[in-house]
């Protein structure tokens, strides 16, 4: 058995919490906007991000928790054994940790929401987070084990996501309405259409945050959004949806603009069994055709960091393979000409409602024609997408934003809908599902970009970036969005 | 009368049940399911389908249609897919945003009108008038969303008067309430008060065309009086048709606005809800528009019957 001590790492960020509360003695409410409004308050039975970002961390905590900066630390559960052979993981829960409603969060609660989620009928978006569990075992009220099917390197990360949050069976009937967690914040009310308050929680296990309510309020409209924020009615917009603006807000002393990063990797998703793209000629054309830099400006204005292959560049992993999808649109041409493609082909360009796709794809639809693909752009809504392109495969190329992070096991999956079916790849995510050893996986991530770079199965385009706006005395923010969530805990107002 | 009322009844009825159908049928043709919606791309076929069946999206086209129909007989509108909340109930919600705001931009459209269209008459083809047609083009031309940006340019952002958007709710007083759906109703009025304008003016140019307006002005009433006393009266009844159309215009038709203004009124709870294929929502709303359309009219029509004999014998 090999211990893992996580206790120190702790009680340093508990101590950085602790400062941070101390310093902030001034407002001690917050409103912060965001586009599209939660459908429902369950973060463990839908895919909405926006359920994340107001209940992660706030109201719902997990066994392990993002930090803002990607890195996963103990949250419900303070520290671990694995298994030599990396199949058992023996949690200790934090001690003394009550849900809203005053029952104790135990050994019980966690087998409950981990066997809810890998139920038949389970409702989890993420399931699969799951697959590997073979059992939970309650040891004692305050241990459990949990044994898996085949050691899986991801397993504590994949129990940090928003899918895997701690809930109780006493309140898990009205879960959707009337969310209760162990978190810090607990639920007030919610007017549906308008906003969402949150209320300090003061039997909280951990340090009480600085502020005492929040409210999310719900501004789809860009226009709206910049109206609200310039005329002081909000404190915070998270994901700023009109970047066209932000050079206003940051020319504002009022203001604070916060650049940062998401798990977001923007791509030109190509139909790789539809002809011609089933020809790696035809794709590695359509890479040397992008002008990357070209689509950031235009249609970012300038922010978004360049990516040649589907891996965040924040990682540690992260290979920069730009260089092999250079802007070369003679290369394109004589590409398309060695394949047979000389007159130029036809194909459709299926735009989702974001403006990284509806502006990209303009711009995309361009720098294509200039090598002699004609794209049709066919702008969808998500649900339409959902149902044609992702569902039905019926579609030449698309532009989405891959929000999940550390989601290149997607290109492992020949079903997925753009159907890249490499055996080699497929190996390789298995050899990497089973391995534990940081350095090892580094060095299997590597290969796994050069792969899908090498094979051009997409067209990587960038990084989406996390444009934040807020007050400027407004301290604390999430810069970077490794999930999607808005971490109250660490929010302060500066004096 | 009673015959004539049934008649009207029946058409009614008629009217409802296929506006069902075609509502139904238009709504589930548009590719989309909202299972999938709310799952998104890393969803397994077997948690789709045990969501589909929790929905109750498991059963044919034709049985969910009967399920809806039956459903609003009993009063029962459904319960939303993605809010899991009763339609009604949100219906309900929604409304108290949606009902004040389209009367306070009629009562604001009508107060603005009224003097305009009578003035502009009075005043046939004078600089007045025409300054106020002028005006009343331009209300047409520009649309209301553009009003909207610039009133909150104005308002919200440089004078700090009002915010720039949302509803604080009625439980916070009625002038307050009143006082964050001010800019939004202003926006929607505007282009309304133009067109009602120039229907009250055109209206009121015709009546004193009239015989009776010469007979009361023979009588020795001043030309102010007879515009008082017999113009504007008599000139009120198209003048009310067109308040009675914009009402549904603007209960219904505000969805721009209250997306400009983050309202949580009726228009954006559809606009929401057609874009996460929430069915059951955007049904039951339409629906429910669509009765409220239909029942004005009937009462309209019994109205004019009563006052007009003539009208119960045709049809």
């Amino acid at each position: 058995m090999e211990m893992q001590s996580v206790r120190s790492f702790a009680s340093a960020l508990a101590l950085g919490a602790t400062l941070l509360a101390s310093q902030a003695m001034a407002k001690s409410d917050i409103t912060i906007a965001m586009q599209l409004e939660p459908p429902h308050l369950d973060p463990t039975s839908a895919a909405a991000q926006a359920i994340d970002s107001v209940v992660y961390t706030n109201i719902f905590e997990g066994l392990t928790r993002f930090m803002g900066d990607g890195s996963v630390v103990p949250g419900l559960a303070e520290s671990w054994e694995i298994s030599g052979d990396g199949t058992q993981y023996t949690f200790k829960l934090r001690e003394g940790v009550t849900f809203h409603d005053g029952t104790a969060m135990d050994a019980e609660d966690v087998k409950f929401s981990l066997d809810r989620a890998l139920t038949e009928d389970s409702a989890n978006a993420q399931k699969a987070l799951f697959a590997g569990i073979e059992s939970v075992e309650v040891i004692d009220p305050l241990t459990v084990k949990v044994t898996l099917a085949a050691p899986n390197g991801n397993f504590l990360f994949n129990l940090a996501w928003g899918d895997a949050v701690i809930v109780a069976s006493e309140s898990i009937g009205d879960i959707k309405t009337n969310p209760v967690g162990t978190g810090a914040f607990t639920f007030g009310e919610w007017v549906q259409g308008d906003s969402i308050t949150l209320n300090r929680n003061p039997e909280y296990w951990g340090d009480q945050p600085a502020l005492e309510t929040a409210t999310f309020k719900f501004i789809s409209d860009p226009t709206a959004a910049f109206a609200a924020m310039m005329a002081e009615d909000i404190d915070v917009f998270d994901n700023f949806p009109a970047p066209e603006n932000l050079p206003q807000f940051e020319a504002d002393p009022r203001f604070q603009v916060l650049v940062g990063s998401t798990e977001g990797e923007t791509i030109l998703s190509t139909n790789n069994k539809q002809p011609p793209f089933d020809d790696i000629r035809v794709r590695q054309a359509l890479a040397h055709a992008i002008d990357r830099q070209a689509i950031i400006d235009g249609a970012m204005f300038g922010y978004g960091t360049p990516i040649g292959t589907h891996f965040a560049p924040h990682n540690p992993a992260y290979v920069d393979l730009t260089g092999n999808s250079a802007h070369d649109p003679e290369k394109a041409k004589a590409l398309l000409a060695e394949a047979g493609f000389a007159d130029g082909i036809e194909t459709t360009l299926h735009l989702p409602p974001p403006s990284y796709a509806r502006r990209g794809g303009e711009i995309i639809a361009a720098q294509l024609a200039e090598v002699g693909i004609k794209a049709e752009i066919i702008n969808v809504e998500w649900a339409q997408w959902l149902e044609s392109v992702f569902k039905g495969k019926d579609f030449g190329l698309t532009i989405v934003s891959h929000t999940e992070p550390m989601d290149i096991g997607i290109y492992a999956r020949p079903d997925y809908y753009f159907q890249y079916d490499s055996l080699d790849f497929q190996t390789l995510m298995d050899t990497l599902n089973t391995t534990t050893d940081p350095e090892e996986r580094s060095k299997l991530l590597g290969e796994a970009q050069r792969l899908i770079a090498a094979d051009y199965v997409n067209g990587y385009l960038f990084q989406l970036a996390k444009l934040g706006v807020a007050k400027a005395g407004v301290q604390g923010l999430w810069e970077n969005a490794p999930t999607a969530a808005i971490d109250l805990t660490a929010i302060s107002w500066s004096e | 009368m009673l015959r004539y009322s049934l008649k009207r009844l029946l058409s009614l009825i008629i009217s409802l049940a296929v506006a069902s159908v075609v509502i139904f049928g238009v709504i589930e043709v548009a590719p989309g399911d909202p299972a999938s919606f709310m799952l998104g791309v890393n969803a397994q076929p077997d948690t789709l389908a045990a969501l589909r069946a929790e929905l109750g999206l498991d059963v044919s086209k034709l049985q969910r249609y009967f399920n809806w129909v039956g459903g609003m007989l009993t009063g029962d509108f459904g319960t939303s897919y993605t809010y899991r909340t009763p339609v009604s109930q949100m219906i309900a919600d929604r409304l108290w945003v949606s009902l004040p705001l389209a009367l306070y931009a009629l009562t604001l459209s009508t107060l603005i009108a009224f003097p305009a269209g009578i003035y502009a008459a009075a005043r046939r083809g004078k600089p007045g008038d025409l300054a106020v047609m002028g005006a009343t083009q331009l209300g047409i031309a520009v649309p209301n969303f553009w009003f909207a940006m610039m009133l909150v340019l104005i308002f919200a952002i440089n004078l700090r008067w009002f915010n720039a958007g949302g509803f604080v709710g009625w439980e916070t007083g009625f002038w307050t309430g009143l006082h964050s759906l001010t800019l939004p109703a202003i926006a929607l009025a505007l282009p309304q008060a133009a067109i009602l304008a120039r229907v009250m003016r055109s209206s009121l140019l015709d009546i004193l065309g009239e015989d009776f307006m010469r007979t009361a002005r023979a009588k020795g009433l001043s030309r102010r009086q007879a515009l008082w006393r017999h113009g504007v009266r008599n000139a009120l009844i198209p003048v009310l048709t067109i308040i009675g159309l914009q009402f549904s215009f603007l209960l219904a038709g505000s969805i721009i606005i209250e997306q400009v203004f983050y309202l949580p009124g009726l228009g954006r709870l559809v606009f929401q809800a057609i874009s996460a294929r929430d069915l059951i929502v955007v049904e039951s709303v339409v629906m429910l528009l669509v009765f409220a359309v239909i029942t004005v009219n009937f009462l309209v029509d019994l109205a004019y019957a009563a006052v007009d004999p003539r009208l119960r014998s045709r049809t």
